[in-house]
Parts: structure tokens; C-alpha cells; sequence
């Protein structure tokens, strides 16, 4: 596109002030990268190129205690991201292609009760309840509460993807001798994949990022990866943490990248 | 992320409104169980005595509120007085998520606006890179903003090296590295929705005001900002609401002088020193702040003179 | 209830209500067998929702539908034989053109070799054997069209309902599709009912017209009966163009009637209509069925100044002044131009209406 000499829509100043949005944004994250590489078990020296920390993570003398975290994490945030787009979907189907009723607004707030929530708040008041009725805490404390956690998050992108799925698809599956159950697992499943995938990548980022509510649901000697982060932060930044951070960020990037994709990738498929 | 807002998507169609109620249940239970009666059952707690080593004896109490808003002197004979350290810790909460909002409204609004103005085949490209530090874990990025900060970090070395300055600056463990973390954690829920709202703003408004002999700045205060002004106010919201419970940015940034409301609760759940019913008082007291504010931005929002589209 | 088993559709005092407000008001009307019928009226004129309550999209608030004599009104659309070509198509974005038009052939129950031939076959019949394997996004709006037709022809439907299907085409393949669809039902010889908010799409295509506003039908008939002979203003008015004027019955005998314009203008026109002599009543006149002449020709001419004249390819319409300004349009063929039956503006003319021309109408 040309840029016209007299544009009414640019302003000067805010193509410097974008890139230096970009610039806070990423800068810190590159410099951690960066120094994950570090061949100095210092932090503030930079003695040339090294895999060293990385192989720490993997075999140094924390390696168990990270890789046991890793799992909880992993594991917790697969079943977690799973459990609560299958919720979600189903709940998205029933808002989005249920009518009007009268507890509608009620079960939205509902669904966005964790948004609104300070999530200090969530994890004080699921802490309470555990404690209250003798829920010993460990994993299956943190998952449930990831789970209810994660609903809103994976509710909100497929309930706009079937938002923009006119209802006439389903009824010209009716109108061609499907029954209701095949119009959705035939038509509208498939048409709201999309949404669904969004859903499951944001419900699980926000499962394995979650820092705040598995702290306090978590339980003595039960850690995650944010929580191990924590606790060996808490002691000084060590050039291993930065290993794990990068790599950390590196399966985020992958992942919102994968997620990008397959929304655009959404859009060849909408009429 | 937590404390915002979201949006309801209208209803589309009503094939399935037979077995509505039967797609809903799950929803319903799993959040009544696992949120909503938690909520409530930590009001309850907030009404019981502490026991010493954590948790509560099962007994009425307005003592965690007492010992919130009420000053009764070393031995707690004295009459209620004021008691202003927890109040401080909220007012700078306040003040601090607030500055926090200003600054990214600062930067988040040139930037919006300028990915809203590119040509709509790249926008999504904009909207993405501005995204995917959100993506990123956190944590991650409070400990690499702490990284950055530190005494002998990255900034100030290269201001040394460069001679600006001759000692380090004291950055970490200042309120600004709290406002400038709280920035870096939610400045693209600022930049989301202005970005959504410029993107629909018709334009020929702009070339109609300047047509009318407006200036271009005359014309983004008097025109683009009121026109815009629902995703400006929901960026400030959905910024400042979870600035306000953060608990990473204040514990790792701030140290202990900064205290903000979100160490100030997760203080009373760890190991025996706490103290479980001031924990909750304190967390309601945050919970109906926060829910004023939704409140209130929910009848804003339902205001007929949203601005023009 | 014993019903007509020939014909296609009754509908039977068929009422639509959504809370308080009446989309359908006791509607009755019979589609008969391999017949072109057309429910025509503008948007929110009721004549959708009974489609899809044919289709089985809408419930029957009260009254009953019956095809071929069946009452349909409790089988859910699954399960009528009945198909639609829905406005926007409704292709599935997600499936091929060949699996689109083989689904409903599936879900009835047809393995998937057999449907997919008999597919290939209705896709031949449509001239789209060559798209088969596109997705519909990779198709014209004339193709995907053509798509939605073959998908719900497939299954063999007794009745095709189509939704203002051709609105989304521009005006040539628009045209091109009407001749299309008519042959189409020759052809197949099902019955086809067919929605439109297009008078000229209604009037070219179909056997039988029902002209629908505000919920209720206005008139059922032939395209010739409801263009000549309107049942009342608003038929006249939606139909074409017209010239309609409020007129008084000064006198009647047979099946005329003297008629008085509110400018003490008299006219005689056509079809009493119910109306008592003193009783007021609605007149129409086609423009292209009054004449303008420099001298009279008839002595119930009567005369006007030429305020303009718009030349519009075919023809020109010219607007006149009658006395005290009543308003008056009369159109002019082309081929009539060496006639030089067009004048220049300002000029006093005698208008002379065909015999039959004028049309009283009580509503």
C-alpha cells in the first residue's frame, strides 16, 4: 500500500513507540535466551557459547527435581486442558445453539466466574475448600482447580467460532435426513475443530503457566514447573533456570504459533 | 490472568435447546463445586477464628476484620482506632496497578492504533507478535524482567559501559520495577481491545474531520478517542484488575518494602505464621473492590451513547 | 380430515405466532402436483417462515400441513420428504462438492458407493462433474448454486423448497438460472415452491403466483391474472408499476363503473369491485396502457402538461400534470418513438387509456 502524503489515519511518534512496545516485550526474553547459552556459571560474565546449562537441567544435580516437575506439569495440563475443553464445548453448544432461556446471562457468568475473580482470590477460596471438607492436597487438588480454572479459557474461543457458524448448516443437514446428533457430530463438529483446538492450546498454556493457584492447592513436596521455577528463583537466578525458561518459551512459541495456524487455516473453511 | 472481563457471543439458532439443560450440567457443576461455593465457603472463613498453626476453629469471629480496619493498641485494650497498614497496602495497590494502567494506556494506545492502520493483510501478523509474549509462561517473563533490573543486570551494564552513569541505578526492589513488571505481565490485554476498536472505527469520520479544517491531533482527541473509547476503557480494565491481585510482580520485583495485596494474602497461607480467617477477610475485601469496578464497567458499558462506530 | 392425496401441499388455516407478534395470520392455500409455485411479497411478509414450516424449521402455531394427503406437521425435517436450497447455499465448507450432494443420499440410509453415483449422476444433470472434488469456497456463487440445487435434489424430494435462491447472483446469471431452474422442474417434474421478494424472477418463472404481505395472502393466481388483474392496491402497487388513484363510484352498470379522481376527473373503468355508487375505491392504471395524443381521440380523454420525460432504454416515461396537479405516468415503447408519441415538456397533451386499462379495486 502506498502511503499517501497527506494520510489522516498515521500520526508521527506512534511507529516509535510500537517498536518500543516490541521492544519491552521481547528484549527481556531475548537477554534470558541469551544467557542461557552462557558458558559461565556466573550470571553477569559472559564467557562464550555453551550447551552446558542445558545439559544440567537434564542430568545436574537438580535434573530430578525439575524433571519430576515437568511431568506434574505436563500431565496436569494435558488432562486439565482435555477435561475442560470437552466442558466447554459442550456448554459453548448449549449457549450458542440453545436459544433464548432465562438462566442464559446466569450460566455466562458463571463460565466467566474465574475471569473475574482475582485469581489470588480463586486460590485462596480453593485452598478453603479442600481444607474444609479434608481433601488431602496433591495433583488431584491441582488439576481439579485447574480444570474449573481453564473452562472460561476454552469456552471463550469456540463459543466465537460457533457464533459465526450460521445455524443454517445444521439445518440443511436436518433438511437432508440427518438427525440431530449426526448435524453435530457430522457438520458442526467439524466446522467448530478450529475454535475447539484454540480453546484446548489456550486452556493448556494456561494450565502449565499457572503459578498462583497451584502454589496454594499444590501441597507439601509437590511441584510443578512454575512452582519449582519459583522456589529456586527465590535463591538467586542460576544460569539453569534460564535453560529452562528458554525452553519453556521456545514450546510456548511453538505452541501459539501452531494456534495462529490453525485459525487461519479456520478461515478456508468458513462460507 | 485473572479479573477480566469477557464478552457473551450472542445466541445462534436453537437446534440443540432440548438438550440444553444436559450440555450445560457439567459446566455448572464443575464451577459451582470448584468455584462458586468456594468463594462462599471463604466468606465463612472470613467470619472464624484462627487457629495458631493455620486453618480456623469453627467459631464466630469479626476479628479477622478487626485486625483489618482497626487499630486497639499493643495489648488490644484500646478503643478502635484506625488501623492504616493494611489499608496502605491496598491504597498502594490501587496506586500502583493504576500507574501500571497508565503506562501501558501510554504505549498500548499508539501501538493499537498503529497495527489497527496497516493494511489488513499484515495486522494479523502485528496482532500475533504482540501476543505471543502473553503466551509466555508468567513467571518466565517476571524472572527475565528481574533479570534485566538487577543491580549488575543488563541495563545497567550498559549504561556504565556507555558512561551515562558511574554507579549502578537501583532498579530492582522499587516501585517502579513493581509498575514496570505489572506493565510488561497485561500490557497486551490493553492493546487487544483498542486494537479491536480502532480496527472497526470507520475512518471517513477522520478524513470528514480533517475535510472540516480539524488538525490530525485535534482530530484523534475530538473523533478516534471518543469513537474508541469502550475498548479504551475495557484495555484499562482488563489491565488494572489483575494488577491489582498480582502476586509475581510485587514478590519478585518489589521485595519486601512493596508489598502489595497479593503477598499480603498469600502471606497468611504459608507454613504455620498464618493466619487463615485475615487471609480470607483480605482476599474478600479484594474480591468486592475488584467487583465494584466490574460493576461499575458493566453499566457503563450498558449506556446507550457507547460512541460512534 | 380427508384431505386432496393430488395435491403437493395444503395448507390448512395455518397460523405463525412468536409471542405476541403474528408472522402468519390463518393462512389456506393448495400447491398442486408438479406445479412452479411462487410465494411472493417483501421482506417480513411472512412468506420464509411458511416455507420453513413446510420444511419443518418453524413449528405450526395452530392449523395443519398436509403433503400428498399426509399430515407433516409432526415429522421433524429429518424425516419429511422434503428438501431445501437455502439463500446462502448452506454448502458444508468442510466437505467436497461430491460429498455435499452425496450427504443427504447417506443419511438416508444409501452405502456410501451408491450415493456417491447417484451423486456423480445429479452433478452431470447440473453440469458440475467437472467440481466435484472443490470445496465450495473454490466455486462461483453460479456453481456453489448449482451445488445447493443438485444436493437437495439428490435425495428425490416430492417437493423442493428454494429460499430466495438466486438473490445472491448478479442480474445476468441471475436471468440465465431462472430459464435453468424452470427447465430443471420440467424435467424432474417435482414440485417446486420458490420464494422470492422479485416480481420479474415470480412473473418469468412460475405456474402459479400467491402474493403474501403482512402475513396474509394477497392474491393467488397465474403471473397474467395478478399483473392485469389485481386483487387490490397492494397487489397492484407490489406488481410493476402503476398509476393508483383514490377514486369516487359516481355511477355503475354492468361491470363498469364511472369513476370520479379527486380533481372531478371521470374515468370509466373495469370490474365493480362490491362497491356502492358514493363509496370511495382504489384505481390503477399501467402506464405502458395510456397513450398521449396532440389531438383527442376519444371523448374520455382527458388532458395534461408534459412536466418531464425519462428516457429508460426500453421505453420513455413521462411524468404530466393533470388538472391541479395530479400526478400521471405514462410510459412510451421505444419502437413508438417515430410515432412521435413523446413530447417535449410544457406541451398540453390528451391522454387516452386502453379500454380495460383501469382497474377498481375496493381494498
Amino acid at each position: 500500500m502506498a502511503t499517501r502524503k497527506f494520510d489522516v489515519r498515521s500520526y508521527p511518534g506512534f511507529l516509535a513507540i510500537t517498536v518500543l512496545c516490541l521492544t519491552i516485550l521481547y528484549v527481556p526474553l531475548m537477554v534470558v535466551a541469551v544467557y542461557s547459552f552462557n558458558a559461565s556459571a556466573s550470571i553477569v560474565v559472559w564467557e562464550g557459547f555453551s550447551l552446558r546449562w542445558y545439559g544440567d537441567v537434564f542430568v545436574g544435580p537438580e535434573s530430578t527435581k525439575f524433571k519430576v516437575a515437568a511431568r506434574n506439569s505436563f500431565v496436569i495440563a494435558i488432562i486439565a486442558a482435555s477435561v475442560s475443553t470437552t466442558i466447554a464445548t459442550l456448554a459453548a453448544t448449549a449457549m450458542i445453539r440453545g436459544g433464548t432461556f432465562r438462566y442464559r446471562t446466569l450460566s455466562f457468568g458463571l463460565i466467566s466466574l474465574p475471569l473475574m475473580v482475582p485469581e489470588i482470590v480463586t486460590a485462596v477460596a480453593t485452598l478453603i475448600f479442600f481444607n474444609s471438607i479434608g481433601f488431602e492436597r496433591g495433583i488431584l487438588t491441582i488439576l481439579l482447580a485447574h480444570i474449573a480454572f481453564c473452562i472460561p479459557f476454552a469456552y471463550l474461543p469456540i463459543a466465537a467460532r460457533m457464533q459465526g457458524i450460521e445455524d443454517t448448516y445444521e439445518q440443511a443437514a436436518r433438511d437432508l435426513h440427518a438427525t440431530k446428533r449426526q448435524a453435530f457430530t457430522k457438520i458442526l463438529l467439524p466446522l467448530m475443530m478450529p475454535g475447539i483446538i484454540s480453546g484446548f492450546l489456550l486452556a493448556f498454556i494456561i494450565s502449565l503457566d499457572d503459578f498462583i493457584i497451584t502454589n496454594f492447592v499444590k501441597g507439601a513436596g509437590v511441584e510443578t514447573l512454575p512452582t519449582a521455577i519459583f522456589g529456586a528463583v527465590k535463591q538467586g537466578i542460576k544460569p539453569n533456570i534460564m535453560a529452562i525458561s528458554t525452553m519453556l518459551l521456545a514450546f510456548s512459541i511453538v505452541m501459539v504459533t501452531i494456534s495462529y495456524f490453525v485459525s487461519k487455516s479456520g478461515e478456508n473453511n468458513k462460507p | 490472568m485473572a479479573g477480566g472481563t469477557a464478552q457473551d457471543n450472542g445466541t445462534q439458532g436453537d437446534t440443540y435447546k432440548e438438550v440444553r439443560d444436559w450440555l450445560l450440567a457439567p459446566a455448572w457443576v464443575t464451577l459451582i463445586v470448584l468455584v462458586l461455593l468456594p468463594v462462599l465457603l471463604m466468606l465463612v472463613y472470613s467470619f472464624l477464628t484462627k487457629e495458631f498453626r493455620g486453618g480456623v476453629i469453627w467459631e464466630f469471629s469479626f476479628a479477622a476484620y478487626e485486625q483489618f480496619f482497626c487499630d486497639r493498641g499493643l495489648f488490644g485494650d484500646e478503643p478502635c482506632a484506625i488501623e492504616w497498614t493494611y489499608i496502605n497496602i491496598f491504597w498502594r495497590s490501587i496506586w500502583q496497578a493504576g500507574l501500571a494502567t497508565i503506562l501501558s494506556l501510554l504505549i498500548g494506545f499508539p501501538t493499537a492504533y498503529f497495527i489497527a492502520t496497516r493494511p489488513a493483510h499484515v495486522r494479523p501478523l502485528w496482532v500475533f507478535l504482540i501476543t505471543i509474549p502473553y503466551w509466555v509462561n508468567l513467571l518466565i517473563r517476571t524472572v527475565s524482567m528481574r533479570f534485566m533490573l538487577r543491580e549488575e543486570g543488563p541495563i545497567n551494564n550498559a549504561l556504565m559501559w556507555s558512561g551515562l552513569i558511574d554507579n549502578p541505578l537501583q532498579m530492582i526492589n522499587t516501585n517502579f520495577a513493581v509498575q514496570i513488571g505489572l506493565f510488561y505481565s497485561y500490557l497486551p490485554f490493553m492493546v487487544l481491545p483498542i486494537y479491536a476498536a480502532v480496527e472497526r472505527y470507520n475512518f471517513t469520520l477522520s478524513e470528514a474531520a480533517s475535510d472540516l479544517y480539524a488538525s490530525k491531533w485535534t482530530t484523534l482527541r475530538r473523533i478516534v478517542l471518543p469513537a474508541v473509547r469502550p475498548g479504551v476503557i475495557a484495555g484499562c480494565i482488563l489491565v488494572f484488575v489483575p494488577s491489582l491481585g498480582a502476586f509475581l510482580a510485587p514478590d519478585l520485583l518489589g521485595g519486601a518494602k512493596n508489598f502489595m495485596i497479593g503477598s499480603l494474602i498469600e502471606e497468611q497461607f504459608k507454613g504455620n505464621a498464618g493466619n487463615w480467617p485475615f487471609g480470607a477477610a483480605a482476599s474478600m475485601i479484594l474480591l468486592t473492590l475488584v467487583l465494584v469496578i466490574l460493576t461499575l464497567y458493566a453499566r457503563q458499558q450498558a449506556r446507550p451513547d457507547k460512541g460512534a462506530r | 380430515m380427508s384431505q386432496d392425496s393430488t395435491n403437493a401441499i395444503d395448507v390448512r388455516q395455518a397460523v405463525k405466532r412468536y409471542g405476541d407478534f403474528t408472522a402468519l395470520k390463518t393462512i389456506s392455500l393448495s400447491i398442486h402436483d408438479n406445479e412452479f409455485f411462487t410465494l411472493l411479497g417483501p421482506s417480513g411478509c411472512g412468506k420464509t417462515t411458511l416455507l420453513r414450516m413446510i420444511g419443518g424449521f418453524e413449528d405450526v402455531t395452530e392449523g395443519e400441513i398436509f403433503l400428498y394427503g399426509q399430515e407433516i406437521e409432526s415429522l421433524p425435517p429429518n424425516k419429511r420428504p422434503v428438501n431445501t436450497v437455502f439463500q446462502n447455499y448452506a454448502l458444508f465448507p468442510h466437505m467436497n462438492v461430491l460429498d455435499n450432494v452425496s450427504f443427504g443420499l447417506e443419511m438416508l440410509g444409501k452405502s456410501k458407493p451408491e450415493a456417491r453415483q447417484r451423486a456423480g449422476e445429479i452433478l452431470e444433470l447440473v453440469q458440475l462433474s467437472d467440481f466435484a472434488a472443490r470445496k465450495p469456497a473454490q466455486l462461483s456463487g453460479g456453481q456453489q448454486q448449482r451445488v445447493a440445487l443438485a444436493r437437495a435434489l439428490a435425495p428425490q424430494p416430492k417437493v423442493l423448497l428454494l429460499d430466495e435462491p438466486l438473490s445472491a447472483l448478479d442480474l445476468k446469471l441471475r436471468k440465465a438460472m431462472q430459464l435453468e431452474l424452470k427447465h430443471l422442474q420440467r424435467e424432474t417434474g417435482i414440485t417446486f415452491i420458490f420464494v422470492t421478494h422479485d416480481q420479474d424472477e415470480a412473473l418469468t418463472m412460475s405456474d402459479r403466483i400467491a402474493v403474501m404481505s403482512a402475513g396474509e395472502l394477497q392474491q393467488l393466481g397465474d403471473a397474467r391474472d395478478i399483473y392485469e388483474k389485481p386483487a387490490n392496491r397492494f397487489v397492484a402497487d407490489f406488481i410493476g408499476e402503476t398509476n393508483l388513484i383514490d377514486v369516487t363510484i359516481k355511477s355503475q352498470d354492468g361491470q363498469r363503473a364511472l369513476c370520479e379522481f379527486p380533481n372531478g376527473l371521470t374515468l370509466t373503468c373495469d370490474a365493480r369491485a362490491g362497491l356502492e355508487d358514493g363509496q370511495t375505491g382504489h384505481m390503477s392504471i399501467r402506464p405502458e396502457r395510456m397513450k398521449l395524443h396532440a389531438a383527442q381521440v376519444n371523448p374520455e380523454n382527458f388532458t395534461g402538461r408534459v412536466v418531464e420525460n425519462v428516457y429508460a432504454g426500453t421505453h420513455v416515461q413521462s411524468i404530466l400534470h393533470l388538472k391541479d396537479d395530479m400526478k400521471l405516468t405514462v410510459r412510451t415503447q421505444n419502437s413508438d418513438l417515430g410515432n412521435s408519441m413523446v413530447f417535449e415538456p410544457g406541451t398540453e397533451v390528451f391522454v387516452d387509456v386502453e379500454r380495460g386499462a383501469a382497474r377498481l379495486m375496493a381494498h
